[in-house]
């Protein structure tokens, strides 16, 4: 009789381990289902014209999303040069002031700035750069994608410089350096390789941002590299060709997902070997 | 003297540390020793500057937030003199006759949210429990651990497309066979798209979680002779509750906020959806949608004001979820 209940029990034990394995394993489909389409339908039209070609007018064979590669290069560049001085800054002060109500509402801030949808976050520059600028373009794009890069660069800036032991601030103000010149030359390089992380892990995270691009950066099928006009990205041209009828556009825009994927995971898989090998540790 | 409390190793250590700070500062600390009062004087100038710079980037962080809360609030006034409360509550939204409820859009963002949970609860605790529990180390552990940072760094908008055609004629092959008007589109189809989407974040932070449960704890229901599946029940999910919940809260969160994937498959109806398969918009695709078209003040601040709602909705959620996790993350 207890024979047959322990049984029972660990015949539970076992039928709950398989199901776990089972479900973890299935989550996997999506993501080869996902990555199969997309090297099945994106490598055949990629080659190098696809690269550095303009898109043709409709209903023409041929040509490509340099545009959009450009297009996606400035946004990050300006959102990168708004982001990460701003950020780096305030992840200092945050580390610098770990306790004070200043830091703390900065946290708290840098939480909930996460957690805005982006959608939200494409309004808000509509409203304060493309409505008083009476024109969409790179800029107002960069900095919705700034805005959205902040938090990630704040964290990780806090994080790692976190990690610096205080004996080596200590040191170096002991030798009578300077309190900015101990940040700048001991402690932000003691922990440069944190902060590069995240600022890679930023970028990787903006890359493939479609929502605050829709009303800012607009979207443009010709070449363009002044940063205060509308320009094209690889996110928003495959928006464009995703939901229209043209299966022309839909080979065009799988290509465009295979160049953004490798991208935004090669930036992941680059940050990931960073921190393993330059990991800062003391 | 007081080197001489430290034991050989952390003398070595401090010295070569210092070493390491007097080659990186060489030049520094030569100048130094003849220095003049100027310099000294320029030192601190550069610092109080430095100082500032740090403060004032750090309070410019809270101007952001306070901007981004200031702008939608005034922008939307137009939209909240015009319409008042029924803005929440009116189901209909017709920009033709300048009627604008966004209580369908609350429904189907909220529908398809916890819908897009509900499906992905299991596979969440699955590899939480996987990754957490019974896999710690090991080649399937971070194989099981790639392939989730994986999902979660394709762009939302490479989701939607792949959705929109492949899975909307799947659902349409579906609904076909089951008799139902085969859209193909629509909330049942955005809340498998975003179920997907939201996996990586409460796995993570579900695993997080229940690797932190005290082995102690676990060991003693072992070793008073339960399964492991009565252990992870009496003690792994008691103990981890908590946690475990806020992870959901926060891919709930996601869920409300993610746009672009949502706004492909969702079938774009402004109509009161009947059930699942039917077509409907939710917050975020409503704006999506409509913002570039919007003419008419009212028209764009009404948008504005959906902005708003759905920053508000997510906010409670993910603060909430912060909350809970900083919360049980400090008790251990």
């Amino acid at each position: 009789m207890t024979d047959g209940k322990l049984v029972f029990r660990i015949i539970k034990d076992r039928l709950f381990q398989a199901v776990v394995i089972l479900f973890s394993f299935a989550m996997i489909v999506p993501l080869f289902l996902i990555i199969y389409y997309i090297i099945r339908n994106g490598i055949s039209v990629i080659n190098w014209e696809f690269l550095v070609s303009l898109p043709k007018p409709m209903g023409d064979i041929g040509g490509g999303i340099a545009n959009a590669v450009v297009g996606t290069a400035m946004l990050v560049i300006v959102a990168t040069v708004f982001a990460v001085p701003l950020g780096v800054c305030a992840g200092i002060y945050l580390s610098e002031n770990k306790k004070g109500r200043i830091a703390y509402s900065v946290r708290l801030c840098m939480e909930i700035l996460q957690g805005v949808p982006s959608i939200v976050i494409g309004i808000i520059a509509y409203s304060w750069i493309v409505l008083s600028m009476g024109t969409f373009s790179a800029l107002s794009g960069g900095v919705a994608l700034a805005i959205m890069m902040l938090p990630v660069i704040v964290r990780a800036t806090e994080e790692t410089l976190k990690l610096i032991p205080e004996n080596l601030r200590e040191a170096s103000l002991a030798l009578g350096v300077p309190y900015s010149r101990t940040i700048i030359k001991v402690i932000v390089p003691a922990g440069l390789t944190g902060i590069l992380t995240g600022v890679l892990l930023g970028i990787a995270r903006i890359a493939g941002e479609t929502a605050p691009l829709l009303f800012t950066a607009f979207g443009n099928p010709f070449m363009n590299i002044n940063i205060f006009k509308p320009v094209d990205s690889l996110p928003m041209l495959i928006f464009n060709y995703a939901t229209s009828p043209y299966p022309l556009w839909h080979a065009m825009a799988w290509g465009a997902s295979f160049v953004l994927v490798v991208l935004v995971l090669g930036l992941n898989i680059v940050t990931k070997v960073i921190t393993n090998r330059w990991k800062v540790r003391f | 003297m007081a080197i001489s409390f430290l034991d050989n190793n952390e003398k070595d250590s401090i010295m070569l540390k210092a070493a390491v700070l007097k080659n990186r500062l060489g030049s520094e600390t030569s100048m130094r020793e003849e220095s003049q009062p100027e310099q000294i004087r320029a030192s601190f100038l550069s610092d109080s500057v430095f100082k500032t710079a740090l403060n004032v980037s750090a309070v410019f962080m809270l101007l952001i937030l306070a901007g981004i809360f200031v702008t939608l609030v005034l922008e939307s006034i137009p939209s909240i003199k015009a319409a008042g409360f029924s803005f929440l509550t009116g189901k209909t939204w017709d920009p033709v006759f300048r009627e604008y409820g966004t209580f369908v859009f609350l429904v189907g963002t909220l529908v398809t949210s916890f819908l897009a949970l509900i499906i992905s609860i299991p596979f969440s605790l699955a590899i939480a429990l996987f990754s957490g529990e019974y896999f710690r180390q090991g080649v399937f552990s971070s194989f099981l651990k790639s392939a989730v940072e994986l999902l979660a760094g394709i762009p939302s908008v490479v989701y939607g497309f792949w959705a929109l055609l492949i899975l909307v004629p799947l659902v349409r092959t579906f609904e076909m066979k089951a008799g139902i008007i085969p859209y193909g589109v629509g909330i049942l189809t955005a809340s498998l798209i975003l179920a997907v989407m939201i996996v990586p974040y409460s796995a993570s932070i579900g695993s997080d979680i229940i690797s932190l449960v005290p082995s102690d704890l676990k060991e003693a229901a072992l070793s008073l002779g339960s399964t492991r599946f009565e252990m992870i029940m009496k003690v792994v999910f008691p103990y981890a509750r908590s946690g475990i919940c806020a992870g959901i809260l926060l891919s709930l969160g996601r869920a409300i906020g993610e746009t672009m994937a949502v706004t492909m498959v969702i079938g774009n109806s402004n109509l009161m959806p009947e059930n699942i398969f039917s077509p409907a918009n939710t917050m975020a695709s409503i704006i999506a949608n409509e913002f570039t078209e919007a003419t008419g003040d009212v028209y764009v601040s009404s948008l504005i004001e959906v902005g708003l709602v759905l920053l508000l909705v997510s906010l409670i959620i993910t603060v909430t979820g912060r909350y809970i996790i900083n919360r049980t993350s400090m008790q251990q």
